[in-house]
């Protein structure tokens, strides 16, 4: 076979659908729990049921008696862990996922046994049998603003940054807005609950798991278990998805022991209750926003601190004032994250970690200051559009999010709005529109990458990418093609396998633009080496890439994605219903590789927007100190029927600066999303709500005396 | 899971012979919610019979103008029914209103009465509930209760009965058709729920081991002109908040006859007879509206959490209320 078909024309930039999406329609695609092993074992978790306390004793001897049961892990027979060490995104392990190393119980739904069976209904009956008698211990799970014991963090941001004299300005302001804006505790729930089988194979340990990162679980299965990494291979070829929630988590790491202990494959799957408790969730947040402005609108304060509520064992910050440090501009700038210590599990990355609270306390302050100074909101926005980095003081790579609003006002019908609250009604219904900015970093890390040119004229793409749901796999295929100048028919990708090597993970929207600047520089440099007519050897011809130098050696700006957000909602004051109407979303999130699965990423964004404002929330009782209705029933996202016409698109957004031009897409679209919706509801019915969800409970007692 | 024993009932006769008045034995019908409580641990039955193949799936008309629905005729055939549509608005609403379509489906008229609350705590089988485990306590009356009772609850329970159909039901004075070992029996609605008063755990006052095997609807012209309105937290497949039920005569601007009932405030179909009562006989106006509304709740009771509910019951009621008067003046 010779190389000679080659074709001029892009793929990026038209709409593809899924390369895997027949198999996943059709049930070809195998998720993790899915794959059939001989000789399997079915571990359940054991989870506690008290909130602070010892355990005193779990009497394993009477399950061990039950039918198929094989074994009984706990902190007094699991294999025992390494736990001081950093791992590969510079931080160290959630001690949730070392399990069984203490009889310390730090919060409700901590794991505390592992039962093994040989079917999966005979290790629930035998785990839901487990007797653990506990020493219980008084909890504190009050979560508020006030608490003294909450103290500045840093986790993945520098906990303060602070400029100017923030007294002085707002004394000087002609406007100021003083506010505590309030998230509750949300969920990730990807669709697909996490499961994990692990084996061991002539001294070689496999885990086929459901990751956002292959290579990342490696490293921290090889850290825990204290294992050469070259020795560990993790596959996860299909992800129903992950939003942050599926690092390395106790399931992985039962199942290695359970294996490692009975020298069989174990696979251990979470519960939708037990996700609650393992698998991370998004802190509630009291923030407090103070904005003072000139008459005409522009910021000479801008003060947001941000309180989130971290695990007594493990300190994770949501950083809801980092938004502030990219997005506006002040004479006095002050922002400030702080965290307190509870008896509640670790909270994690969730999707926008920091921009979805911290945006929609921003944002929603921003509204009320241009309510303040009767000035149009996007109007407000765009006055104070800074230079350079208002922290960093770096210049920004282009930062096209007037653009966005101009264009989404365009389109929305902005132009024909009353700016007055309360004045629209239809039937039942108050109606009203509200808009909001957005904005997530476009980062991107070290990774590895190799294109094979096969024998067969065809080319193979392996890198250790993970498509949990976005459609990467699809993109990386078009970025190939592109790079390689072929049709993407002739190109397959492989991923989600840690044997291709290193990569970053499906996470902090930097998935796509890192792998495919590994994909197209080992795929340029193959394409350079083919001459046309070149006959491939049976074993083809492979290039590989590390991008590690390549990013050292790019410019610090301020990169990143952009986007204008709006809404129109609709509001029964006798009821307190709230139903959006329509959304409407424009981003600049620079080149968009796949327009088809973009637009869904987008999307999808909105309609968590939509959740967010409107209905997700875990209420914790404080008597028990775990969650009310840890279920989907209890847990509320938005169903079909909440989720109106949503659009999204997006404006040029060219970087000829940068290497691919392209930026994360899956963070941004929630974004300022529940702003809007909030800032909605209050031109429809001129009452503001400053804590999420905006439940009929709260629009009906609102504004009220009662 | 605990492992079961699973029995198909032949007839009427052979599902009670198969029951047999086991403590541990239950019905199974769409089993949209028995099945979850199994999962949940709730329910841990030895002996499942079902009963879904029984000849109980007709709707018909009975002589006295009403109807006769079979306890085994799934939600989604009950709402679809056009004498139902025709005749009963209000019930073919109250239905679509509740779950989702595939759940209507499988459910049944018979197992949708006999549903059980989703207050969380019931359905933790780690925290205390007196209606899962008598004398074990109440942690909703001092924990997360936001949606729960207002009317009618007891310091033992303040839990809300779910079902959405059930409210219609008892705005239409349904009658719970079932049989015994010992022969048939029928319970009026509004009978046939027990007050929570101190022993929660006891719902009906069905016998044990009876089989629901029908409802009659009696006539009731009435409910020609009827609505059932469902606030919750979002606009589809979620538990009520709040629902009325309600059906209005209004002649030369008078109600000449009105049926009302709450949904998601008790922890039965809560019939408002005493709105009923300031209803009929007065001026069809928004302030008797409020009035009737009004009166029915001031026996409201609430929890530092769901003193909402008292506000939205009573703009629900004049809402569902002037709308039907609105109809009738079109």
């Amino acid at each position: 076979m010779t190389t000679a078909q080659r074709t001029a024309v892009r793929a990026v930039g038209t709409g593809h659908v899924r390369v895997e999406g027949r198999d996943k329609v059709t049930g070809a695609a195998r998720y993790a729990g899915d794959v059939p092993f001989a000789e399997l074992g079915y571990g359940w978790l054991v989870l506690s049921t008290v909130a602070r306390g010892r355990i005193r004793d779990i009497a394993s001897g009477p399950v061990l008696e039950m039918p198929g049961v094989l074994a009984v892990l706990d902190h007094r027979s699991a294999p025992r862990l390494e736990t001081d060490y950093v791992g590969l995104l510079g931080i160290r392990p959630d001690p949730t996922c070392a399990v069984f190393q203490h009889d310390t119980v730090p919060h409700l739904g901590w794991p505390v046994a592992l039962v093994v069976a040989q079917t999966p209904e005979q290790a629930r009956e035998a785990a839901e049998s487990l007797a653990v008698e506990y020493e219980t211990l008084p909890h504190d799970i009050a979560f508020d603003g006030d608490r003294p014991d909450a103290r500045p963090a840093d986790g993945i941001m520098p906990a303060v940054t602070d400029k100017g004299d923030l007294a002085a300005e707002l004394a000087a302001s002609a406007h100021v807005v003083d506010e505590e804006y309030t998230t509750p505790e949300e969920h990730h729930h990807p669709m697909e609950p996490h499961a994990a089988t692990a084996r061991w194979e002539d001294g070689r340990l496999e885990v086929v798991d459901s990751n956002q990162g292959a290579a990342w679980v490696v490293g921290e299965l090889a850290n825990l278990f204290r294992l050469d990494p070259g020795s560990v291979r993790v596959r996860s070829e299909h992800v129903g998805g992950g939003f942050g929630s599926k690092g390395v988590r106790a399931h992985q790491v039962a199942a290695v022991m359970a294996a490692t202990v009975l020298r069989r494959p174990v696979r251990v799957a979470l519960t939708r209750p037990q996700m609650f408790a393992l698998a991370g969730h998004r802190s509630p947040t009291v923030q407090r926003v103070r904005l003072g402005a000139d008459a005409d609108g522009r910021l000479r304060a801008l003060d947001h601190r941000s309180v989130s509520r971290t695990g007594t064992h493990y300190e994770f910050v949501e950083p809801g004032a980092g938004v502030a440090r990219v997005m506006y501009d002040a004479d006095a700038h002050h922002t400030e994250n702080r965290v307190v210590r509870l008896d509640v599990p670790s909270p994690t990355f969730m999707r926008a970690p920091g921009e979805a609270p911290g945006a929609f306390a921003l944002e929603s302050a921003l509204d009320e200051l241009a309510e303040k100074c009767g000035i149009d909101p996007i109007d407000l926005r765009l006055r104070n559009e800074p230079a350079t980095g208002p922290v960093s003081g770096l210049p920004f790579a282009p930062r096209n999010l007037r653009a966005c609003f101009e264009e989404g006002a365009r389109r929305f019908g902005w132009a024909r709005r009353d700016p007055r609250p309360g004045v629209r009604r239809e039937g039942r219904w108050l109606l009203g529109t509200g808009t909001a900015a957005a904005s997530f970093p476009a980062g991107a890390a070290p990774s590895t990458a190799a294109v094979t040119a096969e024998a067969d004229g065809r080319f193979t793409v392996r890198t250790a990418a993970a498509d949990i749901g976005t459609g990467a796999r699809t993109a990386l295929t078009l970025v190939a093609a592109d790079a390689l100048g072929v049709a993407p028919e002739r190109v397959t990708v492989r991923i989600g396998d840690s044997a291709f090597g290193f990569a970053m993970i499906a996470g902090g929207s930097m998935g796509t633009r890192s792998w495919s600047m590994a994909v197209m520089a080992a795929a340029g440099e193959l394409r350079e080496r083919l001459a046309p007519g070149m006959d491939i050897p049976a074993e083809g011809i492979t290039v590989r890439s590390d991008t590690t130098a390549r990013l050292a050696a790019l410019t610090a700006v301020e990169r990143h994605s952009y986007g204008a957000q709006f809404a129109e909602v609709a509001v029964d004051p006798a009821t307190g219903e709230v139903r959006v109407r329509r959304m409407l979303g424009i981003f600049a999130a620079g080149r968009i590789v796949n327009p088809l699965t973009a637009r869904g990423q987008f999307t999808g964004g909105m309609i968590w927007g939509i959740s967010m404002a409107l209905h997700e929330e875990a209420l914790r009782d404080p008597a028990f100190g775990g969650p009310v209705g840890a279920d989907l029933a209890g847990y509320h996202v938005a169903t079909h029927a909440d989720v109106p016409r949503v659009e999204a698109d997006w404006v040029d957004d060219t970087d000829p600066d940068d290497p691919v031009g392209i930026k994360g897409i899956g963070e941004v679209g929630i974004v300022g999303a529940a702003a809007a919706i909030a800032n909605a509801v209050w031109h429809a019915t001129g009452v503001r709500h400053r804590s999420l969800p905006i439940r009929p409970d709260r629009v009906l007692t609102a504004g009220s005396d009662a | 899971m605990k492992e079961f024993d699973y029995r198909r009932a032949p007839d009427v006769p052979g599902a009670l012979a198969l029951l047999d008045d086991r403590p541990d034995a239950r019905y199974l019908a769409g089993g949209t919610n028995l099945v979850d409580l199994m999962k949940s641990g709730v329910e841990r039955p030895a002996r499942l019979v079902d009963v879904r193949e029984l000849p109980l799936d007709r709707v018909e008309p009975t002589p006295d103008g009403g109807l006769r629905i079979g306890a085994t005729v799934t939600n989604s055939d009950l709402a679809a029914h056009p004498e139902v549509r025709r005749r009963y608005p209000v019930l073919a609403q109250a239905v679509l209103a509740g779950a989702s379509g595939q759940l209507r489906n499988m459910a049944t008229v018979g197992g949708n009465l006999l549903q059980r609350t989703r207050c969380a705590y019931f359905t933790d089988t780690a925290k205390p509930c007196n209606k899962r485990a008598p004398g074990s306590g109440c942690p909703a009356v001092t924990g997360e209760h936001h949606n729960h009772a207002v009317l009618g609850a007891s310091r033992s329970c303040v839990a809300v009965h779910p079902s959405d159909m059930a409210v219609a039901l008892a705005a239409l004075d349904a009658v719970v058709h079932y049989e015994t070992a010992d022969g048939p029996g029928e319970l009026p609605l509004g009978w046939f729920y027990l007050p929570a008063g101190d022993t929660p755990h006891r719902e009906t006052a069905l016998p044990a081991g009876a089989l629901i095997t029908g409802l009659t609807l009696p006539p009731a012209p009435v409910a020609a002109r009827s609505r059932y309105r469902k606030v919750r937290e979002r606009a589809s497949y979620a538990f009520a908040i709040g629902s009325v039920a309600a059906a209005l005569d209004v002649r030369d601007g008078v109600v000449r006859d009105a049926r009302l009932a709450f949904g998601a405030v008790a922890s039965r179909p809560w019939r408002a007879r005493t709105a009923e009562r300031v209803l009929i006989g007065a001026p069809a106006t928004a302030r008797t509206y409020a009035d009737a509304a009004g009166a029915e709740l001031a026996a409201a009771r609430p929890l530092p959490h769901n003193g909402y509910k008292v506000p939205l019951m009573h703009n629900l009621t004049v809402a569902v209320l002037s709308e039907l008067t609105g109809e009738a003046a079109r």
